[in-house]
């Protein structure tokens, strides 16, 4: 940011991107889910082993440039398998939080817009949404449903909305009143859009911050219900990859240990960007 | 002289007689406020557990397959036994009247019985909690004794050089998976380094009681207890950080420092107080976010608590037992938030005149 001496020109405000990777840690987050998104997409295309097919290297072989996250019990790359891992984690990452901000969105602007009796009523039950332990409530969904990809994304979808409700709700409660809004509302504009169409696109930063935290929220979920052997058996996940390498933990740390990285950094890199994009739409915390 | 002395005092003791009974009063009147306050809250409690028993029922009837399967597992029993189970659960009864008497049964905490284990569901669950609140209990005091000090420290200079190098710390702490987190500990100090033991909570060796017993549990905690110690600690750190960089641009902390009050006085007496409010409500509501993390901590240590039990119940697909854990679990987080209200409101009693 340039400071303008002229007296006619104000001091340009940056731009929403700028101030974005300005912020160093955001920058660096940007860039790990971009690669980490490289590798889920090109690494099966590149590297030249079937994550499936076992015996490709000698069995529990460690790391070297031939494989360079080494080999597992059964002789398959672990590399390769990693990065299939990493798209199904962060499919479930991206998926899922889509799915309880699209819950949160829906329930907060009702909730908030409307107010009185179908507030307390959905704002009650968000309290007991939030009560109920939902790591335990998806082990049992997922033991009960049948360990697949699909009800591992719906059961974290479903339980993780309380909190992004309830900022939504109050963001909503503090726009409904504001003048554009009101004018919106004299000019003839059906509910739906003004809910929609006026307050929603104002109050969709505080939205967008908590989906993107949501996200490293739900990859960890899922590899946590992994690794208790709630994977999808056939979807290899990094938390699955983690269960497996339990039993060879003592020989093979390789296993363990660089699968795992890759959860850690792809949650570390989702938590930086929900922290910068927190930075951008609330320019209070940026200040202090 | 003497008699004027004795009508001061008893005027005196008149006044303290008439100071103390309107003490007296306001005592009773905020006690009187405490107990309804406790009652609403306790009241309050009730439709989330009939939430939970709905959710269970919901899951009994909904689950793929006959619903008696889902009271008994996916076990080889006999078919005397799943009639038997038919008959105890009235599941040939209209449905309003089964969640009655499912209702009856959990409120009498007859959880049902664990084929696999061959006991039942709730003996084997309060069987293990001891060993769960043992690693949990240990972690947190520590965990939170150092959160709260290093978000002291962090809060007191927001980003210099100790506030970032913790806030990294607690980044990182915060994106990592726990277990994975146990993993590498598990590799490094039990297995490349023999220091620790790598499973269960005390060795066969050890004797079974005295301190001998208590070595062995203690050499067995330490490993746990670290990693989900970081775990929390973390959460901790991040919190009082954030309200002590509230708390210390407030008036009260320039008077206090302009009255000449040493930092540590400044930090420690005006501060943390004001700070730790929120600090405490963090613990009391995420209970439910540190139980499932004691389950995946335990699960890598072996360590015998609740969450070993549900690994063993997932893998067995002993489903009884896993609907019994969550209705224990959610109680036990029911009661923490509970408490944890309880407890603001001793510390802070303006929430009860709202």
């Amino acid at each position: 940011m340039t400071i303008e001496t002229s007296s006619f020109t104000v001091a340009s405000q940056p731009s929403g991107l700028r101030i974005f990777f300005r912020n160093r840690a955001s920058a660096v987050g940007t860039a790990v889910l971009i690669l980490l998104v490289l590798l889920a997409v090109l690494g099966p295309v590149l590297s030249p082993y079937d994550p499936l097919s076992i015996g490709v290297g000698e069995t529990m072989a460690p790391p070297s440039l031939t494989h360079i996250f080494g080999t597992d019990e059964l002789g398959r790359d672990i590399f390769s398998r990693a990065s299939l891992g990493v798209g199904v984690s962060l499919f479930v990452g991206f998926v899922a939080a889509a799915m309880s901000s699209t819950i949160a969105i829906l329930i907060g602007c009702i909730s908030g817009y409307f107010g009185a009796f179908v507030d307390d009523v959905l704002m009650r039950m968000t309290e007991i949404f939030q009560v109920i332990p939902r790591f335990f409530l998806a082990i049992l969904l997922v033991a009960f449903f049948g360990a697949s990809i699909v009800n591992i994304v719906i059961a974290i979808g479903l339980l993780s909305w309380p909190e992004s409700a309830r900022v939504i709700r109050a963001e909503v409660m503090s726009l409904k009143n504001r003048q554009y809004v009101s004018s919106a509302r004299i000019a003839g504009a059906s509910t739906a859009s003004i809910i929609f169409g006026e307050i929603l696109p104002n109050a969709l930063g505080p939205v967008i911050v908590n989906a993107t935290l949501q996200v490293g929220q739900a990859m960890l979920l899922e590899a946590g219900l992994s690794y208790l052997g709630l994977g999808d058996p056939n979807r290899i996940s990094l938390g699955l990859m983690l269960h497996q390498s339990q039993e060879i933990m003592r020989t093979a740390w390789w296993a363990t240990a660089l699968p795992g990285s890759l959860i850690f950094f792809a949650v570390l890199a989702a938590n930086l960007v929900g922290d910068g994009l927190n930075d951008l739409f609330n320019p209070r915390a940026r200040a202090r | 002289m003497v008699e004027a002395t004795s009508k001061a005092n008893g005027g005196d003791a008149v006044a303290t007689d008439v100071a103390a009974a309107g003490k007296a009063r306001a005592k009773r009147g905020i006690r009187f406020r405490y107990a309804r306050y406790v009652a609403r809250r306790l009241l309050q409690a009730v439709p989330i557990i009939v939430v939970i028993v709905l959710i269970n029922f919901t899951l009994i009837q909904a689950a793929p397959g006959d619903p008696v399967y889902a009271l008994i597992g996916q076990m080889e029993t006999t078919p005397e036994y799943i009639a038997q189970v038919r008959e105890e659960f009235g599941l040939d009864e209209p449905l309003p009247q089964q969640f009655l008497s499912y209702i009856a049964k959990i409120a009498t905490f007859d959880l049902g019985y664990s084929f696999r284990f061959r006991q039942d569901v709730s003996g084997l669950i309060f069987e293990r909690v001891p060993a769960t609140f043992l690693l949990m209990g240990t972690a947190l005091v520590i965990s939170s004794l150092l959160g709260i000090g290093l978000g002291v420290i962090a809060g007191r200079r927001p980003f210099g050089w100790t506030d970032n190098a913790a806030t990294i710390f607690a980044l990182a702490g915060f994106s990592m998976p726990v277990f994975w987190l146990g993993q590498l500990v598990l590799l490094v100090f039990a297995l490349k380094l023999p220091w620790f033991p790598v499973q269960g909570m005390v060795s066969l060796r050890a004797p079974s009681h005295g301190w001998g017993y208590i070595a062995s549990v203690l050499h067995h905690l330490v490993l746990p207890a670290t990693v989900y110690g970081i775990y929390h600690l973390t959460l901790i750190f991040r919190m009082t950080r954030i309200k002590m960089m509230d708390v210390l641009v407030q008036d009260f902390i320039t008077t206090a420092r302009s009255k000449g009050a040493g930092e540590r006085r400044v930090l420690f007496v005006h501060a943390l107080p004001n700070a730790i409010l929120p600090v405490i409500t963090v613990i009391g509501y995420n209970f439910g976010f540190m139980l499932a993390g004691s389950v995946l901590v335990e699960t890598v240590f072996g360590w015998p608590g609740l969450g070993r039990l549900m690994y063993e119940a997932i893998n067995a697909r002993d489903y009884p037992l896993l609907l019994g854990l969550f209705v224990v679990i959610s109680l036990f987080v029911i009661i923490a938030n509970v408490l944890t209200d309880i407890i603001y409101a001793l510390i802070d009693p303006r929430i009860l005149y709202r």
